[in-house]
C-alpha cells in the first residue's frame, strides 16, 4: 500500500471513476453538440452528414434571433442590477443583526434556494396574473381600474428571477462581509463617520469583490434560466433557453437548436472571462 | 451591539415579505374549496390534496423523482468523495483542471447540458431510460457534493492521519477509521443537498425523460404551462413541506448555516 | 483637576456584571494602563469610553464634557484597535486622512497634517502603500498615525502590541513611549501584559473580575501590592499563609509552620494573613546567618538569571539570582536563605469567590 501512497498515480486512481463518468457523459456530449450545430437540417431529409455554417448564418442573419438574444441578456442584466440593489443592503442588514434574528433571516432569505424553482415560479404566476393576487389587491384598494399586465412580460420574469437568484448575491456579499474586520466600522465611526458614510466609504468598497462575483453568478444563471421564463413568458416572451427547447422538442430542428445553445454557451463564457479579467485588473492589487 | 436603524428594519421587513410571498400564496391557494385559483382562499378545504390521490400520474412521477434522487445522489457521492480526497490534498499537475472539470456543470448553461445529454443518450438509444437519467443527474449534482467534501477535507488535520499511520494503520484503515468519520458531516450534507438538487431538477431532465420516466418537476412544469389550477398548488405545497423537512434534517446533520454560508458562518 | 474622570462606571449584560463601580481619574498628558487578565472588564471599559458600549450606570467626563451624551463618531477620540482595523481598500495616506476628511478639513491642510502624522510615526516613505502590503509593525504605525492625526483629546490603545512578535513588540514599546512623549496626548492603554503596562505607563490600574483593585505608579504597585492577586500578576512572588501574632511600632511578628518570622510594620489585626516575598529579594547566605534553610529541588537557567525552587520548612520558595557567570547551587544541594523583614508584604487573606 505504501507504494501507492507516495505514488503520483494515486490522485488519478482516486478520481478515476469520476473522471471516466465526466469524460464520457459530459465532455463527449458537449463536443458532439458543438459538432451537431455545424450539421444541416431539412424537414424531409433530417440531419445531414456534412458540416457547414448554415445554422449560424441563419441565426446571425435573422432579426428574430437577435431580439431573443438581446431580450435574454437584458433580462439577465435587469435581474443582476435588482439583485445588487436589494441584495447588498439586505446582506449588510442581516450581518448587523443579533444572532437569533440573523439565523431566522438567513433561513427566510436562503431557504428558498432549496425549494423547487418550478414551485417558486408557480407562486409568482399566482401573484402576477391578470386576476392574480397583486392585481386583485390593487383593484380592491382602488389604486388601479384595469389590471396591470405582469404575466408574459419581461418585467415579470425579471421580478421572479430576482427572487430565484438573490440568495446567490446575498451569499457572495455575505462572504466578503464576513472577511471584514468588524473594528474597521468602529474605527471609521471613531474618526467621525456617520452610518451612511461608514456604509458607503468603508463597508461597500470592501464588499466590491463579493458584489462582482455575485453579479457574475446571477448574470450567467439568469441568462440561461429556463423554468421561470418558460412559465412566466410562455411562447410570447421567448428567451434563448426556451427557444432551444422549442427547436429540440417541438420543431425538432436539432442542429439549429444546438447552434443557438452553443452561441449562448460561448457568449456567457466570453462575458465571464472578460468580467473576471476586468475585476482582476481593477481589484487584484488593492484587494486580496 | 450595533443596531439597525428604522430604515433597515422596514427594508428588511419588505424583503422578507418578497422572499416568502410566492411560497405563501402557493400554500394558501392549495387550501381553496373552489375549482379555480383564489387567494386568500374563501375557506379551508383539503379537496385539492385529496385530488392528488386521484392523479396517479403525479404520484408515479413523485416516486420516480424519489428513486432518481436516492440512486443518483448515492452514485455521485461514491464518485465525488475519492475525487475530493485527491483534489483536496494532492499537489499534482492537472489538479486545478480536474477541479474545474468536476465543478463545470455549475457554469455550463443547463439547457446546453440538457441537449448534450439528449443527443448523447439518443445515439445509444437509452434516452428516456432510468439509467440515462441517473447518469446525467449524477453529473449535475457531483459539484454540490464535491464542494462540501472539499471543505471538510480542507478542515482536516493531516497529522491525525499521520498519527494513525505511525501507529501501524493501513491506508484503508486510515480512511475508514480516521478520515471518513471526520469528513462524514460533509459527505452526508453533500448527499442530502445532491438529493434535493436532483429531486428539483427540471431544465436538464425535461430533455431526457420519456412518458414512463417523467419526474415530478417535469410533470408539474408541463401541467403549469397548460393550466394553473389548485391541483398544482396542492402538489407544490407537498413539495415545499417535503423540502422543509429535508432542510430540518440537513440542519441537524450538517448545520444549514454552514451548508449555505460555508465553513466560516457564525 | 482631572482631565478624564470616570465615576462608578458599571456595565451589566443581563445578570452578568462585566464592569462594576469603576472610578478612575486621569490627568492631562498622563499615560495610564488598564491591566488585567482576559475577561477582567478592561476592554469593556475602553469600549464604553469609546462609545461602542453604553454603560449601565456611572458617568464619564472628558475635559468637562459628559461623554455619555455624545455619540461615538462625535467623541473625537483616537483609537488604536487590537487588529488595527485599517481600511484595506485605502492607501496609508487615505487611511490617515480619513478622520480629517470627516471633519471637512480642506485638502491642502489635510495633506500637510497627514504628512506630519506620518512623519511622527516614521512612515513618510510608505504613503501610497495599501495595508496588505505592510508588516505588522508598519500597520501598527499607520493605526497610530490615523488615531493621532485628528489631535484627539484622549488616545485609546486596545492591546496594540498583542499581534506583534516578541522582538517587534519591544521595539514598538519604545516607539509608543517616544510618540506619546512627542504628541503629549492623554493615553489610556488596555493590556494583559504587565511588562508592557509597567514599561509604558505613568500609572497602572489593575482590574480583576470587573473591579478596579489598585491604581499606582508601576513602582508603587510592584512594591506595595494591595492583594496577593496583584503581587502575583505584577511579576513573580512567593505567597505564604500564616498567622500574624503581634504588631508593634517597629515591626511585626508572624508564624508559619511553627517558625516565627519578623515582618515590616503592619496595620492588620492579628490573625490569618498572607505574606508575599519577591524571589529576587531572597539572598543566599552562610548557614549561621540563615532565616531558613532548604534543599534545591529544581534549577532553571534563563540567561540573565537563575531560577531556583527550594524546599524549606516554610514550604516551597522560588528564588531568583542574577547570573554572574559563577557556579550556582545544584538540585539536591542545601542552601541557606535570608531576607530583610521590610521585604515581606503582609496582605489580607483572599476570600475565594
Amino acid at each position: 500500500m505504501s507504494v501507492f501512497s507516495s505514488s503520483a498515480a494515486r490522485p488519478w486512481l482516486l478520481s478515476g471513476p469520476a473522471l471516466a463518468l465526466f469524460a464520457s457523459l459530459l465532455v463527449t456530449p458537449i463536443v458532439m453538440t458543438v459538432l451537431l450545430s455545424f450539421r444541416e437540417f431539412s424537414f424531409y431529409g433530417g440531419i445531414s452528414d456534412t458540416l457547414g455554417l448554415s445554422n449560424y448564418i441563419e441565426i446571425l442573419g435573422d432579426g428574430y434571433f437577435y431580439e431573443i438574444f438581446l431580450r435574454t441578456f437584458l433580462i439577465a442584466l435587469g435581474t443582476t442590477v435588482l439583485c445588487v440593489l436589494l441584495g447588498v443592503p439586505e446582506a449588510y442588514f442581516i450581518h448587523r443583526m443579533g444572532p437569533l434574528w440573523r439565523s431566522m433571516m438567513l433561513l427566510v432569505v436562503l431557504g428558498p434556494l432549496l425549494i423547487s424553482v418550478v414551485v417558486r415560479t408557480l407562486g409568482w404566476a399566482i401573484l402576477l396574473g391578470n386576476k392574480g393576487v397583486i392585481n386583485d389587491l390593487l383593484t380592491r384598494m382602488e389604486l388601479i381600474e384595469r389590471p396591470l399586465k405582469m404575466m408574459y412580460t419581461s418585467g415579470g420574469i425579471v421580478l421572479a428571477l430576482t427572487h430565484v437568484m438573490i440568495p446567490f448575491m446575498i451569499l457572495a456579499v455575505w462572504a466578503s462581509l464576513q472577511r471584514q474586520d468588524p473594528d474597521s466600522e468602529r474605527a471609521a465611526e471613531s474618526l467621525g463617520a456617520g452610518p451612511v458614510t461608514v456604509f458607503l466609504r468603508v463597508v461597500l468598497p470592501q464588499c466590491v469583490p463579493g458584489i462582482l462575483s455575485g453579479s457574475l453568478i446571477v448574470f450567467s444563471l439568469s441568462a440561461s434560466a429556463f423554468a421561470t421564463p418558460a412559465i412566466l413568458g410562455g411562447r410570447r416572451v421567448k428567451v434563448v433557453s426556451t427557444t432551444v427547447y422549442d427547436e429540440f422538442l417541438n420543431t425538432l430542428n436539432w442542429p439549429l437548436g444546438a447552434a443557438i445553445a452553443v452561441l449562448l454557451l460561448v457568449s456567457i463564457m466570453t462575458i465571464m472571462v472578460a468580467w473576471t479579467r476586468l475585476v482582476e485588473r481593477r481589484h487584484g492589487e488593492a484587494l486580496q | 451591539m450595533r443596531r439597525n436603524g428604522a430604515f433597515a428594519l422596514v427594508f428588511n421587513g419588505i424583503f422578507a415579505l418578497f422572499m416568502v410571498a410566492p411560497l405563501v400564496v402557493v400554500i394558501g391557494v392549495a387550501f381553496t374549496p373552489e375549482g379555480y385559483l383564489e387567494f386568500p382562499p374563501s375557506g379551508l378545504s383539503f379537496r385539492w390534496f385529496q385530488a392528488i390521490l386521484d392523479n396517479p400520474d403525479f404520484i408515479e412521477a413523485a416516486w420516480i423523482s424519489l428513486e432518481l434522487g436516492v440512486v443518483s445522489a448515492t452514485l455521485a457521492t461514491a464518485f465525488a468523495v475519492p475525487a475530493a480526497l485527491a483534489i483536496g490534498r494532492g499537489r499534482f499537475a492537472g489538479r486545478e483542471g480536474m477541479q474545474a472539470l468536476f465543478l463545470s456543470p455549475l457554469t455550463v448553461p443547463t439547457v446546453v447540458l440538457g441537449i448534450a445529454f439528449l443527443r448523447f443518450l439518443s445515439l445509444f438509444d437509452i434516452n428516456g431510460t432510468f439509467v440515462g437519467l441517473v447518469l446525467c443527474h449524477a453529473i449535475i449534482i457531483t459539484p454540490f457534493i464535491l464542494r462540501l467534501v472539499l471543505a471538510s477535507v480542507a478542515g482536516l488535520d493531516r497529522s491525525l492521519e499521520k498519527a494513525a499511520i505511525s501507529l501501524g494503520a493501513s491506508d484503508w484503515t486510515v480512511f475508514r477509521r480516521v478520515t471518513l468519520p471526520l469528513i462524514l458531516p460533509g459527505v452526508v450534507g453533500g448527499w442530502v443537498l445532491a438529493f434535493i438538487t436532483s429531486f428539483d431538477e427540471l431544465t436538464v431532465t425535461v430533455f431526457i425523460v420519456n412518458p414512463s420516466t417523467t419526474t415530478l418537476p417535469v410533470r408539474l412544469f408541463s401541467h403549469i404551462t397548460q393550466t394553473t389550477d389548485p391541483l398544482v398548488a396542492s402538489i407544490s405545497t407537498v413539495v415545499i413541506l417535503f423540502t422543509v423537512l429535508l432542510m430540518v434534517v440537513l440542519d441537524r446533520l450538517y448545520g444549514l448555516d454552514r451548508l449555505l454560508m460555508g465553513e466560516g458562518a457564525r | 483637576m482631572s482631565f478624564l474622570d470616570l465615576r462608578s462606571l458599571t456595565k451589566r449584560f443581563g445578570d452578568i456584571s462585566a464592569v462594576e463601580d469603576f472610578s478612575l481619574s486621569v490627568a492631562k498628558g498622563e499615560f495610564v494602563s488598564l491591566l488585567g487578565p482576559s475577561g477582567c472588564g478592561k476592554t469593556t471599559t475602553l469600549q464604553m469610553i469609546a462609545g461602542f458600549i453604553n454603560p449601565t450606570s456611572g458617568s464619564m467626563i472628558l475635559n468637562g464634557k459628559n461623554l455619555a451624551a455624545i455619540p461615538a463618531r462625535a467623541r473625537g477620540l483616537g483609537i488604536v484597535f487590537q487588529t488595527y482595523a485599517l481600511f484595506p481598500h485605502m492607501t496609508v495616506a487615505e487611511n490617515v486622512g480619513f478622520g480629517l476628511e470627516m471633519r471637512k478639513v480642506p485638502k491642502a491642510e489635510r495633506k500637510r497634517r497627514v504628512a506630519e502624522a506620518l512623519d511622527l510615526v516614521h512612515l513618510s516613505h510608505l504613503t501610497d502603500r495599501h495595508p496588505q502590503a505592510m508588516s505588522g509593525g508598519q500597520r501598527q504605525r499607520v493605526a497610530l498615525g490615523r488615531a493621532l492625526v485628528i489631535q484627539p483629546e484622549l488616545l485609546l490603545l486596545d492591546e496594540p502590541l498583542s499581534n506583534l512578535d516578541a522582538k517587534l513588540r519591544d521595539e514598538m514599546r519604545l516607539e509608543l513611549r517616544r510618540i506619546h512623549k512627542e504628541a503629549g496626548v492623554t493615553t489610556l492603554l488596555v493590556t494583559h501584559d504587565q511588562d508592557e503596562a509597567m514599561a509604558l505607563s505613568d500609572r497602572v490600574a489593575v482590574m480583576r473580575q470587573g473591579r478596579l483593585e489598585q491604581v499606582d505608579t508601576p513602582f508603587e504597585a510592584y512594591e506595595g501590592p494591595r492583594s496577593t492577586f496583584i503581587s502575583g500578576f505584577l511579576g513573580k512572588t512567593n505567597t505564604l499563609r500564616g498567622d500574624l501574632l503581634e504588631t508593634t511600632e517597629s515591626g511585626s511578628r508572624f508564624r508559619r509552620e511553627g517558625l516565627i518570622l519578623d515582618g515590616p510594620v503592619a496595620h492588620h489585626i492579628p490573625g490569618p494573613v498572607e505574606v508575599c516575598l519577591r524571589p529576587e529579594r531572597i539572598d543566599l547566605v552562610e548557614a549561621d546567618e540563615a532565616l531558613v534553610s532548604g534543599i534545591v529541588s529544581e534549577r532553571i537557567f534563563l540567561g540573565n538569571q537563575w531560577l531556583f525552587r527550594v524546599d524549606t520548612p516554610l514550604g516551597e520558595l522560588m528564588i531568583c539570582r542574577r547570573n554572574r557567570g559563577r557556579r550556582e547551587a545544584e538540585p539536591g544541594e542545601t542552601v541557606h536563605l535570608s531576607w530583610k523583614p521590610e521585604h515581606l508584604r503582609i496582605l489580607p487573606v483572599e476570600v475565594q469567590g
